[in-house]
């Protein structure tokens, strides 16, 4: 009777060591993505240092499912820049091109015009009703690079949930039964 | 230890890394480049010139661009978004920049053109500032890479006036 209560005392020891080692994997590799991203927050200044193209408004520029890294500095904003905005209404951040700027002697305030470069009209109607200008505030950042095609893989996964089920029940298993 | 998954595990990990250093590289290889583009512009006329009834100054003109853009295009550029700009400076607002003429340069043939056109976006002040406003035409491009960063710069031609009437 020693003998088994042994035996089984040492696997069970063993069992919950290793479910112990797992959490403590899968939690490092949560809290490594996290960390990543914060430290991104930091280094660019932007709230959302990587956006994914979502429409064809800047083609053959930017095409949906790529990828743009933000970067917002203190520097004014001048015509050329491609900026991510958001307009009062609309939850869906747009990235276009300034086409136009206005700054203030006195206050440094910009009024801003953005127009996509395959879109015909500026981004007037794209604006909050009888909104003419973009201020600074409603601009998120600018983009400073580009990676094509990886934004796919979000795009497929906020489209069909259902692949994103999978995908992490997948990678779940993956961690669980894996042996080191 | 030698199981499928975990070698599909390495040679994803190890096909990730490697297309990562040759975008990266790529990107690089793009300061090797030291382009030497020129551009002149020239305004042919000034079709009209009024201002709007709620106080706005508004301008067109014709304009005869020429540019040579091609020693910005390297093997990694898919495009360059070219833009002429007025810019000139009014008591109210340091700074003023519109957009005249735009266009996008596909490929290195194309980068060498000329090209005869009024402005394709409105010319409007903030205000009524433009008799007889000095100001520079800027021809900006921004070059798009296939991967990695995008970069930008200017040629400022400065020396251009409005007229002093309206007409």
């Amino acid at each position: 009777m020693g003998w088994i209560g042994e035996t089984m005392d040492s696997i069970k020891s063993l069992q919950i060591r290793q479910v112990l080692t797992q959490a403590v994997s899968l939690g490092m590799i949560v809290t490594s993505a996290l960390i990543i991203w914060k430290a991104l927050m930091c280094i660019t200044g932007s709230e959302s240092p990587v956006v994914v193209v979502l429409s064809g408004s800047m083609e053959p520029g930017f095409k949906r499912g790529d990828i743009l890294f933000l970067h917002m500095s203190k520097d004014p904003i001048r015509a050329g820049e491609i900026v991510v905005f958001n307009v009062d209404g609309r939850e869906i951040p747009i990235v276009h091109r300034v086409i136009k700027v206005h700054e203030r002697e006195d206050t440094g305030e910009v009024d801003v015009l953005t127009k996509g470069d395959n879109n015909y009209g500026d981004d007037r109607l794209l604006y909050a009703h009888g909104q003419l200008w973009l201020q600074r505030h409603h601009i998120m950042g600018r983009a400073v690079g580009f990676l094509p095609y990886v934004g796919w893989v979000t795009i497929i996964m906020t489209e069909k949930p259902i692949i994103k089920y999978i995908l992490i029940g997948a990678l779940g298993l993956l961690v669980i039964t894996s042996k080191d | 230890m030698h199981s499928f998954g975990y070698r599909a595990n390495a040679l994803l990990t190890f096909a990730i890394t490697i297309l990562a250093l040759m975008c990266a590289m790529a990107s690089l290889s793009d300061n090797f480049n030291t382009p030497t583009p020129s551009a002149q512009v020239q305004v042919l006329n000034i079709n009209w010139f009024q201002k709007q009834p709620n106080g706005n100054d508004e301008v067109s003109m014709t304009l005869n661009i020429s540019a040579d853009l091609q020693s910005l295009f390297t093997w990694n550029t898919k495009q360059v978004f070219v833009f002429l700009a007025a810019e000139y400076e009014t008591p109210k607002h340091s700074l003023n920049q519109i957009s005249l003429w735009d266009g996008i340069i596909p490929s290195k043939e194309h980068a060498k053109f000329w090209i005869h056109t009024s402005n394709k976006y409105r010319f409007i002040d903030q205000g009524s500032n433009l008799r007889s406003k000095e100001y520079n035409l800027t021809m900006h491009w921004h070059v798009m890479p296939k991967t990695g960063k995008m970069s930008a710069d200017k040629i400022v031609m400065s020396g251009y006036r409005l007229p002093a009437e309206y007409r």
